[in-house]
């Protein structure tokens, strides 16, 4: 009984913070400025430029996804498999960038890539050409990879750590060598983790618009930059909810595939 | 407006649910505090701890990027501001839709001895009997250049196009700056409605974009300075800075003409307290304080007895801070456009930024 109560404050929070915004957006998406009911709001994804900028989101955030899947698993694998003392060191090594704004970091970026940036001029000193990322789908790869890298590695990691070293050990007893123990027991033990990975970093990818902005120049419209211009230059909050309400689509497809791979697992 | 009722609705909710469970203190109007909504970097700090220390009214200091940010802000109520800086066309588009008071002058001594009066007879376009807006800053939209890095003559719109900087040019990142560039270049009012030449703004703003490095609006400052860039469409105000951090930038009006604009102070009909607006507003307006803003900013300043207590003999007479405006042909004011005129901009925008 007395436990119910001690949830009281999360759900008087999910009340304001969640579900009433969460309410505002559809009723927006849903009506027009008149206040009727319309569906136009989200028919209005199939208009050339929203579709383009959907495409576009998704395209990048999907590369940015098995980037960072590619280059997460190993490094995820490597933190397990160090010693305990020394793994806590290295992902603490790993997050500690994290405790920085993520604004500030992605603006480092910017100075970075710059065409008179550190990374040109370094060149510059070493004789080598100048490269032109700057304000290029690349760099907003990049940017993508770079911040949302450490939630692939994390929940991977975690996943990894916690499968027992005596099912490692019984398969190679029985005779399995690295590559079957990796693909036979440690890779589909470590699914839920790959999966959450997944999750964690394609939807804050598909809807970024911060990191567009400042590596992009603003010159590569993103849907989560319409949906921004929306709301902040063109004031028709009606339009920006309804295709936001486009986007949760893609929230929820990538919920319920936790939420059945979990299942499965349990 | 009628976006307004639902929204107060579920906002009121959002309040008593969260604010309600913490504190009883409701919005009944604070005399110790002044809220002030202003441009980024658009004032010394110094002259609010001086307002602060004489007057013992806390400034709450907020910032906005562009006028399209600050208006739903300010529509939607949600934070009370007592007094704002908006643009020409936004304080028109403020009054139409009823967001802002009349002015009291009588308790603004200083805004009527020390503003010149052309500037507010300029303020006439968009606040017909000037009743609602105090002038604080004006200034052009021109071309910021780098003599290093440009060969050709720089006099017109045109040079934005050329190929030849192509990846070194900076434009606005705002719907009405843009197409005030293309617009003019053509010829064309950058206030009209004729879907004709608006197409041929947008074709022409669509070719110019792979030579675009970037779509910027206070960033446009920085990258000139650091040499990132050749050319940037950039407001006059901020020349004079870029210029005093990098002796090899230049200001231009183009000869096809330009934006003047004026920010002003406004309040908002939902002030909480005006008595504290009117206080800051006319301490902004003596010349000892508008001079202080003006060198911290060195946006140009309506205020003629502040201007005549400029030292630098270059400055007070500079023809980017004070520019000489009758040998110039075609400049024009934004007019607030209407909702529908909005809308044909933002379309044509929209369809530029997605190319």
């Amino acid at each position: 009984m007395s436990r119910k109560y001690l949830a009281a404050p999360y759900l008087l929070w999910a009340l304001a913070f969640v579900l009433i915004p969460l309410g505002m957006i559809v009723y927006y998406g849903l009506t027009d400025s008149n206040g009727a009911v319309t569906l136009s709001n989200i028919l209005a994804i199939s208009s050339p430029e929203h579709r383009k900028a959907l495409y576009l989101a998704i395209g990048l955030s999907l590369i940015s996804t098995v980037l960072c899947l590619l280059m997460g698993y190993p490094l995820a694998m490597i933190l397990a498999s160090t010693g305990m003392g020394k793994g806590a060191f290295v992902v603490l090594v790993f997050i500690l960038p994290m405790w920085m704004n993520f604004l500030l970091r992605t603006m480092a970026w910017q100075t970075l890539l710059e065409k008179n940036g550190v990374i040109n001029n370094l060149l510059g000193v070493l004789g080598l050409p100048p490269i032109s990322i700057i304000n290029t789908g690349g760099a907003i790869i990049l940017g993508m990879i770079y911040n949302f890298l450490p939630f692939m590695v994390l929940p991977i990691h975690t996943s990894l750590s916690k499968i027992d070293v005596n099912v490692v050990n019984a398969a190679r007893d029985l005779g399995a060598n690295g590559f079957q123990v990796f693909f036979r027991v440690i890779l589909p033990l470590s699914i839920p983790g790959v999966i959450s990975g997944i999750t964690m970093v394609f939807i804050p990818a598909l809807t970024t618009f911060v990191i567009s902005n400042l590596l992009g120049g603003s010159k590569i419209l993103l849907i989560g930059n319409v949906i921004e211009q929306e709301f902040t230059q063109t004031g028709n909050w009606n339009l920006g909810s309804g295709l936001s309400m486009v986007l949760m689509i893609f929230i929820l497809v990538s919920m319920i595939t936790t939420f059945i791979t979990d299942k499965e697992e349990a | 407006m009628k976006k307004g009722l639902f929204c107060r609705i579920a906002l009121s909710a959002v309040m008593v649910a969260a604010v309600g469970a913490l504190t009883a203190c409701g919005n009944k109007a604070d005399d110790s505090k002044v809220y002030v909504y202003n441009w980024g970097e658009y004032i010394d700090p110094e002259t609010m701890e001086m307002f602060t220390e004489e007057t013992g009214i806390e400034v709450v200091y907020d910032e906005f990027e562009t006028n399209e940010i600050m208006y739903p802000k300010v529509e939607a109520g949600a934070s009370a501001y007592d007094v704002i800086c908006p643009s020409d066309y936004m304080i028109k588009k403020m009054i139409d839709n009823d967001l802002l008071q009349k002015i009291n002058w009588d308790n603004i001594p200083n805004a009527k001895a020390n503003i010149g009066a052309q500037y507010y007879e300029s303020s006439k376009e968009f606040d017909a009997n000037n009743e609602y807006s105090v002038p604080y800053c004006w200034g052009t939209v021109g071309i910021l250049y780098n003599k290093t890095m440009v060969s050709d003559p720089v006099d017109s719109w045109d040079i934005l196009w050329n190929e030849k900087y192509a990846d070194s040019i900076l434009m606005q990142d705002s719907v009405r700056d843009a197409f005030m560039v293309a617009l003019k270049r053509n010829g064309a009012s950058m206030n009209t409605l004729d879907a004709a030449e608006l197409d041929a703004a947008k074709e022409d703003l669509v070719e110019q974009k792979p030579i675009v490095q970037a779509y910027v609006v206070d960033q446009v400052r920085d990258k000139m300075i650091g040499n990132e860039a050749a050319l940037g469409v950039i407001y006059s105000g901020e020349a004079i800075y870029t210029q005093r951090e990098n002796p090899d930038l230049e200001y231009v009006i183009p000869k096809e003409g330009t934006n003047v604009w004026i920010d002003s102070w406004v309040i908002p009909k939902n002030a909480q307290s005006v008595t504290n607006a009117e206080k800051f507003i006319d301490f902004m307006c003596r010349p000892e304080i508008a001079l202080m803003n003006f060198d911290y900013i060195t946006y140009s300043t309506p205020n003629d007895a502040a201007r005549e207590l400029i030292e630098d003999e270059d400055i007070k007479n500079s023809e980017i801070a004070f520019p000489d405006l009758s040998q110039y042909n075609n400049l024009e004011t934004y007019i607030y456009l209407g909702e529908e005129g909005d809308e044909m901009y933002n379309d044509r925008w929209k369809e530029v930024k997605s190319e």
